[in-house]
């Protein structure tokens, strides 16, 4: 290990420190400085940001931009979730404040457990190897079931951890079944000498079988049917906080290493898989969208509606050209803010630890809460892709990209559904605006004001002029598109 | 000259009957520890399968990967047990029907 790799791994080494340190204030006599907890989380955080920052205008320095033997990239794409990670934890830890001083449980824990997920999931999204990759998929994925029965007198979340455990488990055990298959069949764990070898291989069943086993194991973690099934009763199950955590930064993380690994290993082994995504992607879509509409339960429906946005990512995963990779870029950022929206919209409506989160609850918020239900019906419209908000652009690209690679069907059942999917949104709207509603107190705390408003501000703001997002993710794209033969060979 | 050792198909249709067999072990199983159990079981299928492979290609890659498995499925079996411990104070059971809260 060199300074080099240092350099490299330096936002994940600070954060991985930091979340330690957290984990030992409670030690030193600081469990009952909750504030406290809050803000060294913050500032862990920022210091995260602006490390991964100065990181990447080092990096473009040196022609190389791996270290660790290969298997760790600090590519544009890689530096564009970690940012997005990073700000939805930061966003994540504000939404958790006020939640968690009511339910009496140790912060400086759950903070810890959310810093230790962030390092997971940044380690894995530099991955460039199948090793590097698991072990922060894992890391990722043991903080989220500690996270979801955190409330740990709780039977609901701790049968919600239960659920996600054993069946987070198994999936862990497929993927790597699938990699081990990769594995013998290639004869290296590095994305770019896998691709390498796949060019020049002739498609066997070992082959095939370990990448649909590869495949099953990343739908089980960005809940793509038929590996859905744990998805609401976990998110139902959960701290609101986590399952806000669970369905933005978990779930962009699992887009993130989708895109990564089939552009960068699979990509000369298109025409095998990407029928096989189609289908799993036609049934998120149609699945997730119906089984919504029936929900009372607005964690359940957006449970639902986050099985069927899975859907959508992944049309910008099979239609492997530019657009689709930029898509998945895009429509990760845009979704994530418009999700984190809609969560402390809900965290506004809490009364106790599982209240607010009925549909009947938002009867009447258009008069409690003016503003908040006006920012609640831009977060909605921009998950149903309704311009001008973000929401249109990500879906534009995604879509786009479909068309261009020949799933034309996909594109259309993708559009209808989204049509669908505007149903139950407008369900919420109609609670808010239209119903009368009990004169119910909403608990509109300043952490949660700053969120929703950051929310809107981006949501609105990317939905009218989204240049400089397009823009973004061109050049953040650059590098895998290059390696793919997506576009042609730009510098490193 | 070292002892002759068994191909490579063999080990991989070990580890193939090992996962399916952790595999079936989850699926049919109610109570928790056996589950647990069954997915340690599927971890081991593949590291034997990566061990194979590793000695085939004669790279150490994959004995590498073998350890960082052993090290997350030991990780994983603490997690487990803790969730385990939590839900038999509460229920007084560690069957995975009696969780049955959420409706799912």
């Amino acid at each position: 290990m060199t300074w080099n790799d240092v350099v490299f791994l330096l936002p994940e080494i600070i954060i991985s420190i930091g979340a330690s340190l957290l984990l030992l204030a409670p030690v030193v006599g600081w469990r009952q400085r909750e504030t406290s907890a809050k803000w060294s989380m913050l500032i862990l955080l920022g210091i995260t940001a602006l490390t991964v920052i100065g990181c990447s205008y080092w990096v473009q320095e040196i022609p190389q931009s791996r270290s660790l033997a290969g298997m760790f990239a600090l590519d544009g794409f890689a530096i564009f979730f970690k940012l997005i990670f990073i700000t939805a934890i930061a966003m994540i830890t504000l939404l958790s404040d006020d939640f968690l001083r009511e339910s009496r449980y140790s912060v400086w824990e759950y903070y810890s457990l959310l810093g230790f997920a962030l390092c997971g999931m940044m380690f894995m999204v530099s991955g460039m190897s199948l090793i590097s990759i698991y072990i922060g998929l894992e890391l990722m994925s043991l903080s989220s079931y500690i996270l979801a029965g955190f409330f740990k007198n709780e039977e609901k979340s701790t049968e919600a951890a239960m659920k996600y455990f054993v069946l987070g488990a198994v999936s862990s055990g497929i993927l790597l079944y699938g990699i081990s298959l990769i594995y013998g069949v290639c004869g290296s764990l590095n994305l770019l000498d896998i691709g390498r070898a796949l060019s020049t291989i002739i498609t066997n069943d070992a082959l095939m079988f370990g990448v649909m086993l590869l495949g099953a194991g990343l739908c089980f973690k960005m809940a793509a049917v038929p590996f859905h099934v744990w998805t609401p009763d976990v998110y139902e199950g959960a701290p609101t906080p986590i399952t806000a955590f669970l369905s933005t930064a978990s779930k962009a993380a699992a887009f993130s290493i989708f895109a990564r690994i089939f552009y960068l290993a699979l990509h000369d082994f298109q025409l095998d898989w990407s029928n096989v995504l189609a289908t799993i992607s036609a049934l998120s879509m149609v699945l997730g969208n119906l089984a919504a509409i029936t929900q009372d339960n607005v964690k359940r429906m957006l449970a639902y509606s986050s099985i069927a946005h899975a859907g959508y990512a992944l049309l910008g995963i099979i239609s492997l050209n530019s657009l689709g990779l930029r898509g998945v870029l895009i429509y990760s950022l845009v979704y994530v803010f418009a999700n984190l929206g809609i969560w402390a919209t809900v965290l506004m409506l809490r009364r106790h630890e599982y209240g607010g989160e009925r549909v009947d609850d938002f009867e009447g918020l258009s008069r409690r809460a003016p503003f908040w239900a006006f920012a609640m019906v831009i977060f909605l419209l921009s998950l149903g892709g309704i311009p001008p908000t973000a929401g249109f652009i990500g879906k534009y690209f995604l879509f786009a990209a479909a068309i261009q690679a020949g799933f034309g069907w996909l594109a259309i059942l993708a559009v209808l559904m989204s049509a669908v999917s505007m149903f139950y949104y407008l369900r919420l709207v109609v609670a808010m605006y239209l119903r009368e509603g009990r004169e119910a107190d909403v608990a509109i705390t300043r952490p949660l004001q700053i969120v929703a408003a950051t929310c809107l501000i981006i949501t609105l703001l990317l939905g009218i002029y989204p240049t400089p997002l397009i823009n973004q993710a061109t050049e953040s794209s650059r590098w895998i598109g290059a390696r793919a033969a997506i576009i042609p060979h730009a510098g490193r | 000259m070292p002892e002759a050792i068994p191909s490579t198909e063999a080990y991989l249709m070990l580890s193939g009957t090992l996962f399916a067999v952790g595999l079936i072990g989850v699926i049919i199983r109610r109570n928790m520890i056996t589950v647990l159990m069954a997915i340690e079981l599927m971890m081991n299928a593949v590291n034997i399968n990566l061990v194979a492979f590793s000695h085939r290609f004669a790279s150490l890659e994959g004995q590498v990967f073998t350890i960082f498995v052993i090290t997350v499925a030991a990780g994983e079996a603490a997690v487990g047990l803790a969730i385990i411990i939590q839900l038999y104070r509460l229920k007084s059971s560690i069957n995975v029907d009696e969780a049955s809260e959420l409706n799912g």
